[in-house]
């Protein structure tokens, strides 16, 4: 369909394509700067920090204008106005003031100030700058000046995709309005409202009594919306509730009343009148899709969708502690005004001062525990914040880009979570993670932005609303102003959103927060904007990404609006009615699916599995990485750059902080340990540092002065003098004669002894000091935090992948002398089975051996870009004009036998990553060993040094073979035996050979019975349910 | 099959044919061919092509080297972790010459016959005489760089004096082991120790060390005019050449052993039929690649001692068998 767009205002001319060829190169040519210098001005993470930017900026303004007066009950004279609200900045003011903080586990936030305007007895009083709390600030945003951090650790609100769904039911976010169908008759639908309200009484209570009014508006004059309607209309004339008034006070009487006691009870219709002007107008109802399927609207279409981000959920909760805090004081203010006799007049600022704490705690609460309850909107949701994970760069990228959604993952429905055509360069179609959460989780893309609300004022005056009867006539269109917005050139702003409905006859206007949007280059007669000199200016520095923007050079498009262009995804298929073309195809998979070279020739679940593997690779994590303390921290000794790149590796900067090195991979079956993915490595590889990395792990003690004047104290003469291990001590495992391995001795409460509490290293293999640090926490205690280093080359079991979603562990090392070389005398790193081929199709890999074997020879990076990337065709002529086979297989001599290998081996570099699953971490034996106290079995799992499950399968697989005298043996004696006394006449057990109920000692016979049994009779009997022991010779 | 033939492996242009040698008793069907001590001396020939790197070379396993082997970190306040530091430490190729040193058991105590120690004290400094706005860590700083040549041999014993004519000390000075910024400073002791390449990569003497057969190109039948230019391109340079014979452009094989394998020939449908290649597979070109600590022809030399002394240890084992057995009867 070709729409003419506001965009081309203009008739489109029909002019012949000449020249084309000269503006082609430019976008060639000029396609890459665009998209680098797009995310040099925007990053990836922009959108987080401008939702919070709009926030801290626009939003909390507006929340406080809206609940800017606090007047009492008792005194009405008295008022207190809130006249501003800023943010401060951190008090920290420092190069890295968020560093501190993230050590000493504070928050990094900033204090809230109001200036306020109240009565103190009759004079008024204006007062600047009071702090009414601390605002955790958002790490970059435009309150920090070098630095950011929504709160140490707990960053990275999750955004969440809420559904509005129109269609046979209206429906806002907060509360829910239907109109409802039901026997021929139209129902307006809504919480508050406890029957449904026939829609005529609804109309006439907005104040449009005649039906003639009624009909026009809801049907026009469509005769077969009119003889639909009349149902209902009968059905309002039936109610007789013909004025406003009586339709008001009708809705009155079924409003459901929630609030709080002490207000006066209002009369009937101005609830209702409340009701209908803040919840229900709101949702101004569809009711043409009764009898028309193309007026619903589809669910999962991504327009249809807005993510919510950090800004927007900061600003419900504070809205809602804010409000809190008014009502709170206001209770207070009645308390003091009450009290007849006041020694001096009354100051307000006292008390403002003196509850203060409500909204600093409130917000640290929410964002800690990710508990988003809002009392207002009847609102618990949980998850919304989470640890962002820095286990590597590209989690933590990946975290950052993160939409998760609102849906139910037990239900099974597959169209949430279907690939939507509409996510088409605003969603990665290969990041989600396998499992209950595929589709549901998805990740942006690398261009998409996410959009803050726009003011609608300037907007509304240029957009015309029509009444009545044009309003149905064909071709006028209805103006929505945000579910209501005009033309680009800076006169309405970037992210306004205008498109056309043909279904609903209307031209919808957006501006509000939460669409997802990406730019594009405009295209005017067959011809992009963006010209050479454009492209060159750019990359001199002289113009910058936002200049395209203003310049009109590139535009932001949303999910609707893209519905009304034609765009073209390369330069060459510009053609006259082309509106739009691409900046870079590759942009639409999003910064974690960006780092597989060539995904475009692999089969796509390898793309879903890499990027959920490219995760867990071990890498640099941060240029910080060597100055953090986290709990948990794996890094890499040498990390390589891959030698196939693509051009999101080099925007995300994963060239700068990698994970994985470039292995000499050969593909052949060698000795039978490599079936099943397992790789073979070469012993003396690993000797050289391939796959060596560290992993870090912090410890911490807290040095505590207690309320009763006790105090711990760090004292443990084996370590240092000072009570704590220095850095560079050789750590070892578990505990020996001096205490040698507690690292340091935080000591308990102190009136009378002190108690020893050492930290003690307890993991396998031993480790290093890295670090000592000693501060103090928020509340002035003493921590102290140590970190620990263990480095460890790949042994057996380890884990490795390459880019291709082709993970495998290691099977075995190989002496080098036992691994096949070439004619050159090159050795594999890995050598890799190739049965991981044919199932897998991962044809990608095979390209990127190819790419990086060249490249190797040549001495020059290779490009994989998606849809892009160097050609085959190049690099096999490279491998050929060097003496290589093109094929990039290569004559091959065993190092088993010296002989020549029978077939030519595959061959070539491939960045292989290593994955955080080691063999070290995870390795569990136990004969003996703790019980739990409760049962008497042995405990569970291996951080408690616990038993190997004998399950229910197992269990199975013994009683089938006959062995019950085993099963015996792994069941109870083994686990939880127990000797009972059990006296034969009643069958109570007894003690020690006593019987209390026969009180005898004749008739006992002891037992042998699983703890768990004796407990489970032990709790039947505290039930008066007496289990019987019946014993019988056999 | 000719006795050449059952001499060469066969490059196809999917496999590699006739890859198993049968230089042992009973290889062949025939008799005619057991592995023949004489006519296998007669026939031995060794040519050294190059030297440094050289084309020869044997089982390398057993060749030792000394290398670092414990390093007592005293100070260390760089940026590289003790444990990688000691890694690229001990991976520094050290020119001792491994024969006068003795084998060092674990339970032995270092001895000036067993350990060689090296010290490394260093700090970083700011230059007084950089220019202000220098950027240039070199200049700006001093010993902003550590490099192999920072080693300090210390002389144990009498190892002054026995190795006055070769002084120990790594064989690149120019190897970057790490680097620092002002008020950090590496202060350790390194402890060399002998060993094998079985045991660490860093005791083996070479880089890279392979064999390859010679290979062999075969024109069965004349190649001509810009077929011949076609086939030339279709092997490294020097391999094949054209030359005019009778007028003729036609394609000569000049030096075989330059080429690659790379099967590029094969690919051609015009050569199809008119070209064989093989390998020869008793001419193994060797190619030694040292590390600098011993000179690429001692190696090989060492080498060969090697394999001699551990095939007569398996020969005692076997001559032992029958005796052991014999106790065992009695």
């Amino acid at each position: 369909m070709q729409v003419d767009r506001l965009t081309n205002s203009g008739v489109l001319q029909h002019q012949r394509f000449q020249n084309g060829s000269e503006d082609d190169a430019a976008v060639l040519l000029g396609a890459g700067p665009c998209c680098r210098h797009f995310l040099r001005v925007k990053g990836l993470v922009k959108q987080h920090i401008d939702s919070f930017n709009y926030f801290i900026d626009v939003d909390l303004k507006k929340i406080v204008k809206a609940n800017e007066v606090v007047t009492s009950d008792v005194d009405p004279s008295f008022y207190l106005k809130y006249t501003g609200i800023r943010v401060g900045m951190p008090e920290r003011t420092d190069a890295d003031a968020a560093k501190p903080c993230r050590l000493r586990d504070m928050t990094y936030a900033a204090p809230i100030a109001v200036d306020i305007e109240y009565t103190r007895g009759r004079s008024r009083v204006i007062r600047k700058g009071v702090v009414i709390g601390r605002m955790p600030i958002m790490l970059r945003s435009a309150r920090c000046e070098k630095v950011i951090l929504v709160q140490e650790q707990m960053s990275k609100n999750r955004i969440i995709i809420q559904v509005d769904n129109k269609g046979f039911m209206a429906a806002n976010r907060k509360s829910k309005t239907y109109v409802v169908y039901k026997k021929g008759a139209l129902y307006l639908k809504h919480n508050s409202i406890s029957d449904d309200v026939p829609l005529v009484v609804a109309m006439r209570a907005m104040g449009m009594t005649a039906d003639k009014e009624i009909a026009q508006l809801v049907a026009g004059n469509d005769p077969l919306f009119l003889d639909m309607l009349s149902p209902t209309l009968e059905e309002g004339s039936a109610s007789k509730l013909f004025t406003q008034r009586a339709a008001l006070d009708w809705i009155g009487s079924k409003t459901k009343v929630t609030r709080r006691p002490g207000m006066a009870r209002r009369p009937g219709y101005e609830e209702a009148l409340e009701v209908l002007a803040n919840v229900v107008l709101a949702h101004v109802p569809c009711v043409y899709a009764v009898n028309n399927d193309n007026m619903t609207d589809d669910l999962d279409y991504l327009g249809n969708k807005r993510l919510e981000l950090a800004g927007q959920l900061l600003s419900l909760l504070f809205e809602d502690l804010f409000k809190r805090f008014n009502y709170d004081l206001k209770l207070n203010v009645d308390k003091v005004l009450k009290k007849p006799n006041l020694a001096q007049a009354f100051d307000v600022y006292n008390q403002l001062m003196c509850h203060g704490d409500l909204i600093t705690q409130g917000l640290t609460r929410a964002i800690s525990t990710g508990n988003w309850s809002l009392k207002r909107f009847k609102m618990e949701r949980a998850g919304v914040t989470h640890i962002l994970s820095r286990l590597s760069y590209i989690s933590a990228l990946g975290m950052m880009t993160r939409i998760s959604s609102q849906f139910e993952k037990t239900r099974k429905v597959s169209g949430p979570r279907a690939l939507q055509p509409s996510q088409w360069g605003m969603l990665c179609p290969a990041d989600t993670p396998e499992g209950e959460l595929c589709g549901l989780v998805k990740n942006l893309a690398l261009m998409t932005h996410i959009t803050t609300d726009d003011e609608e004022e300037p907007i509304r005056r240029d957009a015309a609303l029509m009444t009545g009867a044009e309003l149905h006539t064909p071709g006028t269109h209805v103006v929505f102003l945000n579910a209501l917005r005009f033309v680009r050139h800076g006169r309405i702003p970037a992210f306004v959103s205008i498109y056309i409905d043909d279904h609903r006859n209307t031209v919808n206007i957006s501006a509000d927060n939460g669409r997802i949007c990406r730019p594009l280059i405009i295209v005017e007669n067959g011809k992009s904007r963006v010209k050479d000199h454009h492209i060159q200016d750019l990359m001199a520095g002289k113009l910058e990404f936002d200049d395209f923007l203003r310049l009109g050079l590139v535009e932001y498009l949303d999910v609707n609006e893209e519905n009304d262009c034609n765009i073209a995804i390369y330069e060459k298929d510009l053609k006259l009615y082309t509106t739009h073309c691409e900046i870079e195809p590759f942009t639409l998979l999003g910064a974690v699916a960006g780092l597989i070279p060539y995904p475009h020739h692999n089969q796509s679940p390898r793309n879903t599995y890499q990027s959920a593997m490219g995760k867990q690779a071990i890498g640099a994590i941060a240029y910080n990485q060597l100055n953090r303390i986290d709990t948990l921290l794996y890094l890499m000794v040498y990390p390589q750059q891959p030698m196939v790149k693509t051009k999101t590796i080099e925007l995300i900067n994963y060239d700068k902080l990698p994970a994985g090195q470039n292995g000499s991979v050969f593909v052949m079956s060698y000795s039978g340990y490599d079936i099943e993915d397992a790789l073979v490595i070469n012993k003396s590889s690993l000797d050289r540092g391939f796959g060596r990395c560290q992993v870090m792990r912090k410890y911490t003690a807290m040095v505590r002065k207690y309320a009763n004047g006790t105090f711990d104290r760090v004292r443990y003469a084996h370590i240092d003098t000072d009570g704590m291990a220095p850095p560079g001590t050789r750590l070892e495992t578990g505990p020996d004669v001096d205490g040698g391995n507690d690292i340091n001795a935080g000591v308990g409460g102190a009136t009378v002894e002190y108690r020893p509490t050492p930290a003690t290293f307890k993991y396998p293999d031993h480790g290093y000091v890295d670090k000592v640090m000693i501060t103090t926490s928020e509340t002035d205690q003493t921590l102290i935090k140590f970190l620990l280093r263990q480095t460890r080359r790949p042994e057996l079991g380890d884990k490795f992948s390459s880019r291709h979603g082709q993970k495998g562990v290691c099977g075995i090392i190989v002496q080098q002398e036992d691994m096949p070389f070439t004619d050159r005398g090159v050795f594999p790193d890995i050598i890799m089975n190739p049965h991981g081929f044919p199932s897998r199709m991962t044809v990608g890999k095979l390209m990127e051996f190819v790419a990086s074997k060249a490249g190797a020879i040549k001495g020059e990076l290779q490009y994989g870009t998606c849809f892009g990337g160097s050609k085959m065709e190049d690099m096999c002529r490279i491998l050929m004009e060097n003496g290589y086979s093109y094929t990039g297989k290569d004559y091959v001599t065993s190092g088993i036998t010296g002989e020549p290998v029978g077939a030519y081996i595959f061959n070539g570099a491939t960045y292989y990553q290593r994955l955080k699953h080691m063999v070290a971490d995870k390795m569990h034996a136990r004969a003996r060993g703790p019980r739990a106290v409760l049962t008497r079995q042995p405990t569970e799992g291996r951080s408690r040094d616990g038993g190997l499950r004998l399950g229910e399968m197992e269990k199975d697989c013994l009683i089938g073979y006959g062995a019950s005298m085993l099963l015996l043996e792994r069941l109870m004696i083994s686990s939880d035996v127990f000797e009972v006394h059990v006296c034969e006449k009643c069958g109570y057990i007894g003690y020690k050979g006593w019987c209390q109920v026969c009180r005898s000692s004749k008739t006992m016979t002891p037992i042998k019975i699983p703890y768990a049994c004796k407990l489970l009779f032990q709790e039947l009997q505290s039930m008066n349910i007496l289990p019987r022991l019946v014993m019988e010779d056999i | 099959m000719s006795l050449a033939d059952r001499n060469r492996v066969v490059i196809l242009e999917d496999r590699v044919e006739n890859i198993h040698g049968a230089e042992f008793p009973m290889g062949f069907d025939e008799k005619e061919l057991p592995f023949n001590l004489a006519s296998f001396k007669d026939s031995f020939d060794v040519k050294i092509v190059r030297v440094t790197p050289t084309d020869i070379e044997f089982d390398l396993i057993g060749v030792p080297t000394v290398a670092i082997e414990k390093v007592y970190m005293i100070n260390n306040t760089g940026i590289v972790q003790d444990e990688v530091l000691a890694h690229r430490l001990g991976l520094i190729p050290i020119n001792a010459d491994p024969t006068a040193f003795q084998w060092k058991r674990p339970t032995d105590l270092p001895t000036d016959q067993n350990t060689v120690v090296f010290k490394l004290e260093i700090a970083c400094s700011k230059n007084n005489e950089a220019a202000d706005d220098e950027a240039d860590p070199k200049k700006k700083y001093v010993n902003s760089a550590v490099y192999s040549r920072d080693l300090v041999w210390d002389p144990k014993g009498d190892q002054a004096e026995r190795f006055a004519d070769k002084p120990i000390k790594p064989i690149h000075d120019d190897i970057l082991i790490t680097k620092l910024r002002p008020g950090q400073s590496i202060s350790c002791e390194m402890h060399c120790e002998k060993g094998v390449g079985k045991d660490h990569a860093k005791f083996s003497p070479v880089a890279t060390a392979s064999y390859r057969l010679l290979p062999e190109i075969q024109i069965l039948e004349d190649i001509t005019g810009d077929d011949a230019e076609l086939f030339k391109s279709c092997f490294a340079p020097g391999v094949v050449e054209v030359v005019e014979e009778g007028g003729v452009r036609k394609a000569k094989v000049v030096n075989p052993r330059k080429d690659t394998v790379s099967r590029e020939v094969l690919r051609h449908k015009e050569f199809e039929g008119k070209v064989r290649l093989t390998r020869v597979r008793d001419h193994f070109i060797f190619n030694v690649e040292s590390t600098g600590i011993i000179a690429p022809e001692e190696l090989v030399a060492q080498a060969i001692d090697v394999l001699v002394e551990k095939c007569d240890i398996v020969q005692n084992a076997l001559a032992n068998i029958g005796k052991n057995s014999e106790d065992d009867e009695e």
